[in-house]
């Protein structure tokens, strides 16, 4: 096990993975405020079919041309998410399980051609599809880390823009910031992370690293700042203890671990957060129950008899 | 002497940490219409859910004749706010007015000639019959409303829940709910109304309970209906100020 | 019956089953439930063989409800704990996913329970596994399991027609004339577990889902009457296996994704087209005209 952790290709893993989920845990945030908690799990759904059209075209696995085709693919269903929702009765959530099964049934008929073509490594694509971060090799990770960083970066620098974005957009509108603007540099960042964490976790728990840690954080904080800064603190814990875990045996795989991890700091926050955690919930219920039961011993009584 | 339809003790309920009802008691007898009024955010909307076991109750009683919900739930109907429901579903004005009668019409049956039949009535009763096979979602927000009416007509209810059916509607339609809600005053039926216009309180209603998060007063209207009750229950920045028989409200801040 | 013939109508059937269903789904607004309980019957499936130790139809079934109602009841009871509807299902979701994922990756091991089968389907493999029914002959099982589904599924609809129009529609007021809204969910939630279980073999998990809400959407486009809306999805459910069918053989490809991209397609053209619903339709008429009464 120690051996293990001390292998320095898990620790560059781990490391990836670390970053990948500061990232994610930053930008579920800025989803969770904008009521787009499921928005990543179509995104990672929507991704498949560029990543198979990127690998068909070079015929290896490139982790930057993935996920460059990753991402034309994910703004292309968030497009159509847009589109079908604004231009017609269909609800967002219709909109969004439309595209992610759809463009995955694409990304499965192109896969179906992909592994009857010759040569390349199609093990190295069903890798990426699924999440294998043990797979990864030192430029996938180097890849891997720049892009996370950047996103962590835009996160961080425009944190006080992201803040009046999500809170009051129209105000934002008023001293002059371009909603427009915003909402597209939000979904790039957004779809960014999305298919740089698909490497790593699979499309499938993807929506997961953006999701958990931001509901966690929400029981522990009332400060926009705060839940940003511990919702990134878990998905890197998440990340890199997920990593670890599934390094030392052999074909565990990573993404579930991973998920595995951030919700049990979920269940924690959801027993134990200081903000509407359950065991805090229940002893001010039980409070005012009993503060209105002092001032009506008589009504108590009645109400209990029902 | 009319027979309580309503007695309330003591009910509490909260959303969360916020207590929106406090101690809450009152008696609605039969035959009068009630409006419920205070400020937004008064828990209007809550005490009805309440009432009616739609929302959970911290503490306290309510009984319909003398007996809980569950067995006086036949004879009660409610009118949710218009907004509570999705207006582009599959369905027509007709079909929607029917549904109130699905809790009588029992399991696996599917309403009969006469269910439709009494659906239609009700329908005419709010003037709505060439409508009866329009899509909801092309109505009007009046003629909604009055679908949503003539539904808890159709339910044949002896007591009536209604949740702001009178606000965003035209002056015909506000005509026509307030005909509809004077007959069934005449015919002995109890009606509650959550009301957000106070100008018509005294013209449309009987009895006025005054609420914000607790019961402020509550009586007949022309006893409690007065200035200082309104601004008590609205706070004191409300200023009443009578111009005949037209009552205006302003904020005494402006 | 041919080979072919065989697996034209156990995507038929699938398509009918998903597109019933899906009616609901779409005008109780859980489309996403249906991608949640689609991921999370895996889970069900893996414990069902772990209790068994072999992949029955029955055991799946049974696991595949048993997981479908604990999706719906932990999504349920994080919403009323207030966690946004959306989180909770992504929470739950993901999190029986990964125990899915790792329980077949540690415990199970290499037995033939295949994630990427499993998410994929592969209705090519379906005729290979027959069973014997009395009068009718052998028929592959996944197609007798899906029909019986259908069965149930259409005889629920109807038993219960205007229950589920009225839940689904305005649940307060159902709840207040005494029709029990709580069992109604679980119970739709249930029949959603069934139909993906049975759909599992042919289409996979994901794509169940494109089966189960994109025809009924694209029926939400074409009319406002709900029974004609159950029809239509049925007959876009159908078309869209038989088109899917055809363009994988044409293409020599996965037959389960050209089934979701068919339906895709249908919902584009609806979507483009309807003179309901479409854009077409709002370029020809921009502003909607409500008369006044």
């Amino acid at each position: 096990m120690l051996s293990n952790l001390l292998h320095i290709n898990t620790l560059w893993v781990m490391a990836s993975t670390m970053i990948l989920g500061i990232a994610a845990g930053g930008i579920g945030c800025l989803a969770y405020w904008k009521r787009q908690n499921l928005m990543s799990d179509a995104l990672s759904h929507a991704a498949l079919p560029g990543v198979v059209v990127a690998f068909l075209i070079i015929q290896e696995k490139n982790l930057l041309l993935l996920v460059i085709g990753a991402a034309l693919s994910a703004l292309l269903g968030a497009f159509f998410i847009q589109w079908f929702s604004n231009a017609s009765r269909i609800t967002e959530d219709t909109a969004m399980g439309m595209t992610l099964s759809v463009f995955y049934g694409v990304g499965v008929m192109l896969l179906a051609i992909a592994n009857r073509s010759p040569g390349g490594n199609q093990s190295g694509l069903n890798n990426f599809i699924y999440g294998q971060a043990a797979a990864m090799v030192r430029s996938d990770v180097i890849t891997m880390i720049a892009l996370a960083s950047i996103v962590i970066l835009i996160i961080f620098l425009a944190f006080k823009e992201w803040k009046l974005f999500l809170f009051d957009a129209n105000f934002a509108k008023g001293v002059g910031m371009s909603i427009r603007g915003m909402n597209v540099l939000y979904t790039i960042v957004l779809v960014t992370t999305i298919v740089i964490g698909i490497q790593a976790v699979g499309v499938i728990l993807m929506a997961a690293m953006l999701i958990i840690p931001a509901v966690s954080a929400r029981y522990w904080t009332h400060s926009f700042k705060m839940m940003i800064l511990l919702s990134s603190a878990i998905g890197g814990l998440a990340g890199a203890f997920g990593t670890w875990v599934s390094s030392t045996g052999s074909g565990l795989p990573t993404g579930p671990f991973i998920v595995l991890t951030s919700s049990a700091v979920f269940i924690l926050s959801l027993l134990f957060g200081k903000e509407k955690g359950i065991i805090i919930n229940f002893i001010q219920f039980k409070m005012q129950q009993r503060a209105s039961q002092k001032k009506h011993p008589l009504a108590a009584e009645k109400g209990g008899s029902q | 002497m009319t027979s309580s339809v309503i007695r309330v003790d003591d009910l509490s309920a909260s959303y969360q940490k916020n207590k929106v009802l406090n101690d809450v008691s009152f008696e609605v007898k039969e035959g009068t219409i009630t409006a419920i009024v205070g400020p937004n955010g008064a828990g209007k909307s809550t005490l009805i859910k309440t009432m009616l076991g739609l929302h959970p109750k911290l503490t306290g009683n309510v009984r319909f004749w003398g007996s809980p919900f569950k067995t006086a739930k036949k004879k009660i109907g409610y009118v949710p706010q218009r907004g509570s429901v999705d207006w582009d579903f599959p369905t027509d004005a007709l079909d929607v007015v029917t549904m109130g009668l699905y809790g009588k019409i029992g399991w696996f049956r599917l309403p009969s000639k006469k269910d439709k039949e009494k659906a239609m009535n009700a329908l005419k009763k709010m003037g709505m019959e060439a409508y009866a096979h329009r899509q909801i979602s092309q109505l009007s927000g009046g003629q909604q409303q009055r679908v949503f009416l003539a539904r808890a007509l159709a339910q044949d209810a002896e007591l009536y829940f209604m949740d702001e059916p009178l606000a965003g509607v035209d002056a015909s339609t506000e005509k026509a709910i307030m005909t509809i809600l004077k007959e069934l005053k005449s015919n002995g039926k109890t009606v509650l109304v959550v009301h957000h216009d106070l100008q018509t309180v005294p013209e449309y209603f009987d009895h006025v309970l005054f609420l914000n998060k607790t019961v402020y007063a509550h009586g007949q209207t022309e006893e409690v209906f007065t200035t200082d009750n309104i601004a008590r229950t609205y706070g004191g920045d409300m200023q009443w100020v009578g111009k005949g028989d037209q009552y205006v409200i302003q904020s005494s801040s402006h | 019956m041919t080979y072919t013939m065989w697996i034209i109508l156990t995507a038929s059937l699938v398509g009918l089953s998903c597109g019933l269903i899906g009616v609901y789904l779409i005008l109780k607004k859980q489309a996403m439930m249906a991608d949640a309980i689609s991921h999370t019957v895996l889970l069900g499936i893996v414990l069902a063989y772990m209790v068994t130790q072999q992949l029955s139809g029955t055991a799946m079934l049974v696991g595949g409800i048993f997981a479908g109602i604990l999706t719906a009841f932990l999504v349920q009871s994080l919403n009323n704990l207030k966690v946004q509807h959306d989180a909770s299902l992504g929470i739950v979701f993901t999190t029986l996913f990964a125990i899915g994922v790792i329980l077949i990756s540690t415990s199970v091991g290499n037995v033939h329970l295949d994630v990427q089968h499993a998410l994929m389907g592969e209705i090519t493999f379906v005729p290979f596994t027959t069973m014997d029914i009395p009068l009718i002959g052998s028929v592959p099982k996944a197609t007798a399991i899906l029909a019986l589904v259908l069965i149930v599924v259409i005889f629920f609809i109807i038993a219960f027609y205007k229950e589920w129009k009225i839940t689904s529609f305005d649940p307060a007021l159902a709840a207040s004339i005494g029709i029990p809204v709580i069992f109604f969910h679980y119970l739709f939630m249930t029949l959603v577990s069934v139909t993906t279980v049975a759909s599992f073999d042919a289409v996979g998990a994901i794509l169940v889902v494109a089966m189960l809400i994109t025809p009924a959407a694209a029926a939400y486009l074409w009319t406002d009457k709900l029974i004609l809306m159950l029809f239509l999805s049925g007959g876009f459910g159908i078309i869209s296996a038989v088109a899917g069918y055809w363009v994988a053989t044409w293409l020599n490809t996965s037959i389960s994704g050209s089934m979701a991209l068919m339906t895709g397609c249908i919902f584009f053209i609806t979507f483009l087209l309807s003179p309901k619903h479409g854009l077409i339709s709002r370029w020809v008429r921009p502003a909607e005209v409500r008369e006044e009464a």
